[in-house]
């Protein structure tokens, strides 16, 4: 397996050999070590990777990850698998700002905490966190589902459009035209389904609210314009 | 962009490598803002003295001789001189009027800022060649903040430079742009408030000098702020026994803290912290929004 030292390679030189894996290559694990909070770490993947990165990663590690599997064994700074297509992010930290933020697929999951903005115009990514996340989370999310185990902070959801967000906690507030949601049968089913994509055991479906969109801002009628 | 790093140690083992440890976290910064740089390092108070420090354009002239043109006034200073910069000592009571003396002798020296224990490096250009510039990594001391500063809202000089400071022993770094820092400007300048520059951050370092004139704490004053000011703000504040960190509610400038037995540390960017001491087993969080985050030596004694 590859080891790359970032104390000792540069990043550009990590990046080009993920982005140079031809197809049906087996060498396909890397191990990053020493990020010290670099900038951009693993961002650009477009083949079936592994990489663990062993420490914390500055802004934007994994972003545009198309079918990669990185693991952040630390933290992750701001806008971490932004915009990501498909594949898994695994964050065993905190996220900062914008975690998983305009993602259209794959799978992100946050150990720890994740800060404001969390999946802010999410496209399709699915999102868990198993701790709490900060406010204007899900900012104009369109599709995709974020799950969040422990509390959601200020104006939730605001400006929502189709993202479906759980949230087991409390929630500080709800954002312009997000509300709670009755959970059917296909929401439960839905959870159990993303805990077992995101390893979690001992927490049921159930435990969760749901939160939506409740569709009056996002087509436009004048009697709404005083929300806008 | 701006970046702002800072320390304030709470084991005493460690006050001699105080400008060391801040010069590297402020150097890592250096991306986040090449215009310039400056720190403040809170160092051991003199007895009976009062710390002025000083900025020169032209420091041959305007620093030789200048302890015996003090002294002609009846003032005892001694100088100590670094590149552009002098600290006065100077025996404490007198330092308003060594200030006028010092305009009047002197019309071309800066006060940088005044107080027991603070002293005050900046200038345009790089962190590395600042600290390098006034030897900042020898110095000793119990907490200090730096900045390294991409010009928004003022002229790249060294006057525009931060930390800014605006009463005894307060200073103050600002990652953020301010909207109402104008009408604040002339409220504070009704209140008697003098200003430099027209720098939006000296405006939030007045405003926090004016409320502590009022009898809050820092913590205090902070608080006032969120309610007072208006836009983005990530601040790091310093005062002689204190350290304090506040965003502003929307919170998108970025700030990492970390926490352990033996510091509280506070950068733009995690890759700040890397090589502090125990950095691997520190507590490390990001500070919430609208939220205030206040140490004082004072209170922990």
């Amino acid at each position: 397996m590859p080891v790359i030292d970032l104390a000792i390679t540069p990043l550009r030189d990590l990046n080009s050999a993920l982005h140079a894996i031809p197809q049906g290559s087996n060498d396909i694990a890397f191990e990053v070590v020493n990020p010290r909070g670099s900038h951009a770490v693993a961002v650009g993947i477009d083949a079936p990777v592994t990489v663990d990165v062993k420490g914390s990663v500055g802004y934007y590690c994994a972003g545009m990850n198309d079918g990669g599997s990185v693991t952040v064994h630390g933290s992750a700074g701001p806008g971490v698998a932004e915009n990501m297509m498909s594949g898994k992010v695994v964050i065993e930290g905190d996220a900062s700002q914008y975690a998983g933020a305009t993602g259209r697929g794959g799978l992100l999951v946050i150990k720890g905490n994740a800060a404001s903005r969390c999946g802010i115009s999410m496209k399709g990514i699915d999102i868990v966190v198993h701790g709490s996340i900060g406010h204007m989370s899900a900012f104009m999310g369109q599709s995709g589902h974020l799950v969040v185990l422990g509390d959601a902070g200020e104006a939730l959801g605001d400006s929502l459009y189709e993202a479906k967000l759980f949230v087991r906690g409390t929630v500080k507030s709800l954002g312009s035209d997000c509300m709670e949601k009755e959970m059917r049968p296909e929401h439960l089913t839905k959870l159990a389904e993303l805990f077992e994509m995101a390893g979690i055991t001992g927490v049921r479906p159930e435990e969760f609210k749901r939160y939506g969109s409740a569709r009056k801002l996002y087509n436009f009628n004048i009697d709404n314009a005083d929300a806008y | 962009m701006c970046g702002i790093v800072g320390l304030f140690l709470k084991d005493r083992s460690l006050e001699p490598q105080l400008g060391a440890l801040l010069s590297d976290m402020l150097i890592t910064m250096t991306d986040r803002g090449p215009d310039s740089a400056g720190i403040a390092i809170y160092g051991a108070p003199a007895p009976g003295k009062t710390k002025i420090t000083l900025q020169s354009a032209t420091p041959g002239p305007d620093f030789t001789k200048l302890e015996g043109a003090l002294a002609e006034v009846g003032l005892r200073a001694s100088v100590t001189v670094k590149n552009t910069h002098a600290v006065l000592e100077v025996d404490a009571g007198q330092g308003e009027e060594t200030r006028a003396a010092l305009a009047r002798l002197r019309p071309g020296i800066r006060v940088m800022g005044s107080g027991d224990s603070v002293e005050i490096y900046k200038e345009t250009g790089l962190p590395k060649d600042v600290v390098s510039r006034f030897d900042v990594r020898s110095m000793g001391g119990t907490h200090g903040i730096g900045h390294t500063r991409m010009a928004t809202e003022s002229a790249v000089t060294t006057l525009g430079a931060h930390p800014f400071s605006t009463g005894a022993d307060q200073c103050l770094v600002h990652n953020g742009s301010l909207s109402n820092h104008n009408n604040l400007r002339r409220e504070l300048v009704r209140e008697g408030m003098i200003f430099e520059t027209q720098n939006d951050s000296e405006v939030a370092a007045a405003y926090l000098t004016a409320e502590m004139a009022k009898g809050k704490d820092l913590g205090q004053a902070l608080e006032s702020a969120l309610d007072d000011l208006d836009g983005f703000f990530t601040f790091v504040v310093g005062t002689k026994s204190g350290f304090g960190v506040v965003r502003d509610p929307i919170a998108c400038k970025p700030a990492v803290m970390a926490e352990t037995d033996q510091y509280v540390a506070f950068g733009s960017e995690y890759r700040a912290l890397v090589n502090l001491p125990g950095i691997e087993k520190a507590r490390v969080w990001e500070p919430e929004p609208a939220t205030v985050y206040f140490w004082d030596h004072e209170k922990a004694a």
